[in-house]
């Protein structure tokens, strides 16, 4: 079993999501980088859907009560095993407590305990949803945490991702790009708003021009769909995202990994996919 | 109907209404549990269905199938919902509609409602029946809180909150009906193309 000693803002318990519910309302939900996830749970042996923890920029910190084999990847942060720095796979012995700092790059880092989290899921999946509050509740001080009886042996699965303090974002038009003036998107940068969550990317730049007026009724929307609201501010939507949204979405950005990591004021271009 | 790229692995058909968006959600539905179609996601919305997790090729396969026909589909399942009809925004919705609260109820009593779609929180259904001209403005003011349950008015769509959560919509009632459990085999009960009628409780 796992101690909270430390939260930190927002860490949450996220696997792969529970994708195939979006008709019922149920958002996909899941980590929000995805490689740095698989690649935690493969250093420790878990199968890719295997739960781990989220953290948000500060990091959290864990006490065990038995002993277990942890990863910690995605965002750069020195990772402490009863206050000594440590990194790659770490052997944490009964009783210890782990220190994932703050982010010095990237936002969120991803802890893999062998076993796996092994919170109840809920609709296949233990991921929490920050939208629909499905799934685990947000880790608080105090709270503990169950661990699965490890299985594999540890891989390591490629390499740690770089953070760019800008980012190129390919993006394939549609399905409401006729709403727009054509190729306004490709034109100037956005920056990364500080009111960006795992729901939704927030970006600031100049606003789009709609080119047609009225109301889109409500449709379906999917993960990387950049919304584009009344204010003409791009929204790119994550994790958490609604199933179905009443704004135009100009395009759909095809890998939101970056955005995981991307800190607010980070600057954004679009790049158009064919 | 005209099919429209959504990303690298979606597709979002545009159909001509909201009947023959429910023609397509089944067909569609039918045509994967049968193998033929490969999709994460079948999601309808208003005057769409969009496709998320589909192969290449997908588009083509579509466009090869006849459209469905509206006329020809079964009836969904029916779920009653008792409702009692005492909501803070009744009178208001009553006097929109130009007749008494009692006409009111009775407007809410007497349409066949059926699920278009879900989408605001899990187990919130669309539910389409009332006529385009009883179309009521959501409130200027979401409230803070609406209590789970509660029966509510936006646009000609009813709508029935399974939590609750802030919302815009006018109250016209409540009930007492499960509509979302996660430990159930179908964990919503007004999914899309579920047909409803709200009975007066008793």
């Amino acid at each position: 079993m796992i101690t909270v000693t430390r939260s930190g803002p927002l860490t949450t318990v996220q696997d792969l999501g529970r994708p195939g519910y979006a008709h019922l309302g149920v958002p996909r939900s899941g980590a929000l980088d995805v490689p740095a996830l698989r690649r935690a749970n493969a250093l420790v042996g878990n199968p890719p859907d295997a739960a781990g923890l989220e953290t948000t920029l500060m990091g959290c910190a864990l006490r065990f009560s038995a002993a277990a084999r942890v990863a910690v990847t995605g965002a750069e942060a020195v990772v402490k095993l009863d206050k000594v720095p440590v990194d790659g796979v770490i052997d944490v012995p009964a009783g210890s407590v782990l220190d994932v700092g703050r982010a010095i790059k990237g936002v969120r880092s991803y802890i893999a305990v062998a076993g796996g989290i092994d919170v109840e899921p809920v609709l296949g999946s233990r991921s929490t949803d920050t939208l629909s509050g499905l799934g685990p509740a947000k880790l608080t001080d105090g709270a503990t945490l169950p661990v699965g009886s490890a299985r594999g042996a540890s891989l390591d699965e490629g390499s740690p991702a770089d953070y760019p303090e800008e980012l190129e974002l390919g993006v394939r038009l549609g399905p409401r790009d006729d709403w727009f003036a054509q190729r306004e998107l490709f034109v100037t940068p956005y920056r990364i708003s500080p009111m960006s969550n795992r729901i939704g990317c927030r970006l600031a730049g100049s606003a789009l021009t709609r080119t047609r007026i009225g109301e889109l009724p409500s449709e379906g929307v999917l993960l990387g769909a950049v919304q584009v609201p009344a204010d003409g501010q791009p929204l790119i939507f994550l994790a958490d995202h609604p199933t179905t949204g009443g704004y135009p979405v100009i395009g759909v950005v095809d890998d939101v990994t970056p955005l995981a990591q991307a800190r607010p004021g980070t600057t954004v271009r679009f790049r158009a996919l064919h | 109907m005209r099919i429209r790229r959504a990303g690298a692995a979606g597709l979002l058909i545009e159909c001509r209404d909201s009947e023959q968006v429910e023609a397509w959600r089944r067909e569609l539905w039918r045509r994967r549990e049968a193998g033929e179609l490969t999709a994460t996601d079948i999601v309808p919305g208003a005057g769409t269905v969009l496709l998320d997790g589909v192969p290449p090729g997908t588009a083509e396969l579509l466009e090869s199938w006849p459209e469905p026909d509206p006329a020809t589909i079964a009836e969904g399942p029916l779920v009653e919902v008792p409702t009692i009809f005492d909501g803070e925004d009744l009178a208001d919705v009553a006097e929109l509609w130009r007749v008494s609260a009692e006409e009111a109820i009775a407007r809410l009593r007497d349409t066949d409602f059926i699920v278009a779609f879900c989408g605001f929180a899990p187990g919130f259904g669309y539910l389409r029946g009332l006529p385009e001209e009883w179309a009521v403005p959501r409130l200027a003011a979401p409230r803070p809180r609406v209590p789970a349950g509660s029966v509510a008015l936006a646009g000609a769509y009813c709508g029935i909150y399974p939590t609750a959560s802030p919302g815009g919509w006018r109250l016209v009632g409540r009930t007492t009906l499960d509509l979302f459990d996660v430990r159930r085999e179908a964990p919503a009960t007004l999914s899309p193309g579920v047909r409803v009628k709200l009975v007066p409780a008793t």
